[in-house]
């Protein structure tokens, strides 16, 4: 599927991360939870990388500690600028008091390097590649349903044309035929645009569907990784067949 | 639907009533019926007649020009108080919500101290370091009023500081300042437009009550609170004296009470 010369777009290497434990206590110094354990991986241009865990396996402290949001200790290299994120929660995730049009501006305006009748001009663009009319520019937020809101939040994460994206639960919190949608949005941006999409799901049969390769976290630790198919179907650590019989996957 | 109905009432009554006194001191600023501070012996205490609406004081000054004048003096040092209150406050508070830490801790603890004097005494005070007069009521008034604004800021950004679209504005690169005054700011507007209503009122009510102690806008120009001052000595002789400027301040904070009510629950 993938072509094995292709540049490696990510690469994390021993990545640890910690947490100041906020119950501190008079008599415990330097209380800290380590949420990382040694995090290696890569990724390659062009590729969908799953990333499963249940809630509190540190799948999205790992993404943070990517888009450095929080401070970590270890390697993270990129060959390419800024990555961007789409997160969870479609209703958190757009500013209320702007109109989508300006939501969708503000990156080209922070971006730099194009004046306003060009920004207008992308910006109805990429609401076309998101599925969406050119009069959503003048809504707000919350005239909009959430899947709606997600394509909208996609089309900000891609207006500054990122190499990487990094989607955390994007479909959790819809219902399942928006969720569809939102996946096949997905597709097809990770085809026209040759976008690596870290996507991280607790979901396995929405990873099977969309991604190349795939991570198992546990713990804060990878506990298998390799082609989604060997994954799934010859895996090597109980974990990973406990996860996949409580998503009631029928791996033999 | 009956909520809804509840909610327009206070709107129109209150926007009547801003609307009239808005009117009331914008006539004044261009037009009054007779100079507000030429005394005239003639006249002393005239009473509610065709040729003074309101009477005269103990000076013969017609009293309609007068509220007119002193309508406006008392606007307009609530709204500099006001002005100055929320300007500094939007700043503090976006500061030390956004940042928090030790900066934090350090101007809300001043914060604090201030907040824990009543304005009045506070005002007070500046006025002893300042000298009276109309300018120096605003400043002061208007330091007094900042902690009040800064708190109710401060809290507005903690809860929106972070959401994510304020994370996805920071992937994007947006610097800090931009992230509070361009992303998170405007969030706050419904609840600071509310915070500014009470405000308002209460340093019309501030004003009056500096401007009754003599400590205010000095004499001879005219404010409400001033007038309320004079009338006191005559309240038995001459009541319309105490009475129009007296109904003036309580139309003016009514009227910001019912519409910044209004405001709010139109949110």
């Amino acid at each position: 599927m993938m072509m094995p010369e292709k540049e490696e777009i990510l690469t994390v290497n021993a990545v640890n991360v910690f947490y100041k434990d906020s119950r501190k206590g008079i008599l415990k110094k330097n209380n800290q939870v380590h949420i990382l354990k040694d995090i290696s991986f890569s990724m390659k241009e062009g590729e969908i990388l799953g990333l499963v865990g249940e809630s509190g396996s540190g799948k999205s402290t790992l993404a943070k500690a990517i888009l450095g949001l929080i401070p970590y200790e270890g390697e993270i290299k990129q060959s390419s600028s800024f990555p961007q994120m789409v997160f969870q929660d479609p209703y958190g995730s757009l500013n209320p008091a702007k109109k989508i049009g300006w939501s969708l501006e503000e990156p080209l305006k922070l971006r730099g390097g194009m004046d306003a009748p060009q920004r207008k001009q992308r910006v109805q663009q990429m609401l076309e590649m998101v599925g969406l009319d050119e009069k959503f520019a003048e809504r707000y937020p919350n005239q909009l349903s959430g899947g709606q809101r997600q394509r909208i939040c996609i089309a900000v994460a891609l207006m500054q044309e990122p190499k990487l994206l990094i989607a955390d639960e994007p479909v959790s919190a819809l219902d399942v035929t928006i969720q569809a949608q939102i996946l096949e949005l997905f597709e097809k941006i990770h085809r026209e645009m040759g976008l690596s999409i870290l996507f991280i799901s607790h979901d396995l049969r929405v990873v099977y569907q969309m991604c190349d390769r795939v991570m198992i976290m546990k713990d804060g630790q990878i506990v298998e990784s390799g082609l989604v198919e060997e994954v799934y179907f010859h895996h090597q650590s109980n974990y990973t067949e406990r996860l996949l019989k409580a998503a009631g996957i029928e791996t033999n | 639907m009956k909520d809804r109905k509840k909610k327009n009432y206070n709107l129109i009554v209150g926007g009547t009533i801003t609307g009239m006194t808005l009117l009331f001191v914008l006539i004044g600023m261009f037009y009054t019926p007779y100079d507000p501070n030429v005394m005239d012996a003639s006249a002393k205490f005239a009473g509610i007649s065709a040729k003074h609406l309101m009477g005269c004081d103990n000076f013969g000054r017609d009293i309609l020009s007068r509220v007119m004048k002193g309508a406006g003096t008392t606007l307009g040092v609530a709204a500099g108080t006001v002005l100055i209150g929320t300007f500094f406050g939007v700043i503090v508070g976006a500061v030390t919500g956004y940042f928090g830490g030790i900066l934090d801790e350090i101007l809300m603890r001043i914060n604090d101290a201030v907040f824990a004097f009543p304005s009045i005494l506070l005002a007070l005070v500046f006025i002893s370091l300042l000298g009276s007069g109309t300018y120096q009521v605003v400043i002061a008034l208007g330091i007094a009023f900042i902690p009040s604004f800064a708190r109710i800021v401060r809290s507005e950004f903690i809860k929106y500081k972070n959401m994510d679209y304020i994370k996805n504005a920071r992937l994007q690169g947006a610097g800090h300042l931009r992230i509070m005054f361009v992303h998170i700011l405007p969030n706050t507007f419904t609840v600071l437009l509310s915070a500014i209503m009470i405000g308002f009122n209460n340093a019309v009510l501030a004003e009056a009550g500096m401007s009754f102690l003599g400590i205010g806008v000095q004499p001879p120009q005219a404010s409400l609170g001033r007038m309320l001052s004079e009338a006191q000595s005559y309240l038995m002789r001459a009541p319309f004296y105490a009475i129009f400027p007296g109904v003036t301040i309580v139309l003016m904070v009514l009227g910001f009470s019912l519409l910044g009510d209004a405001l709010k629950r139109e949110e």
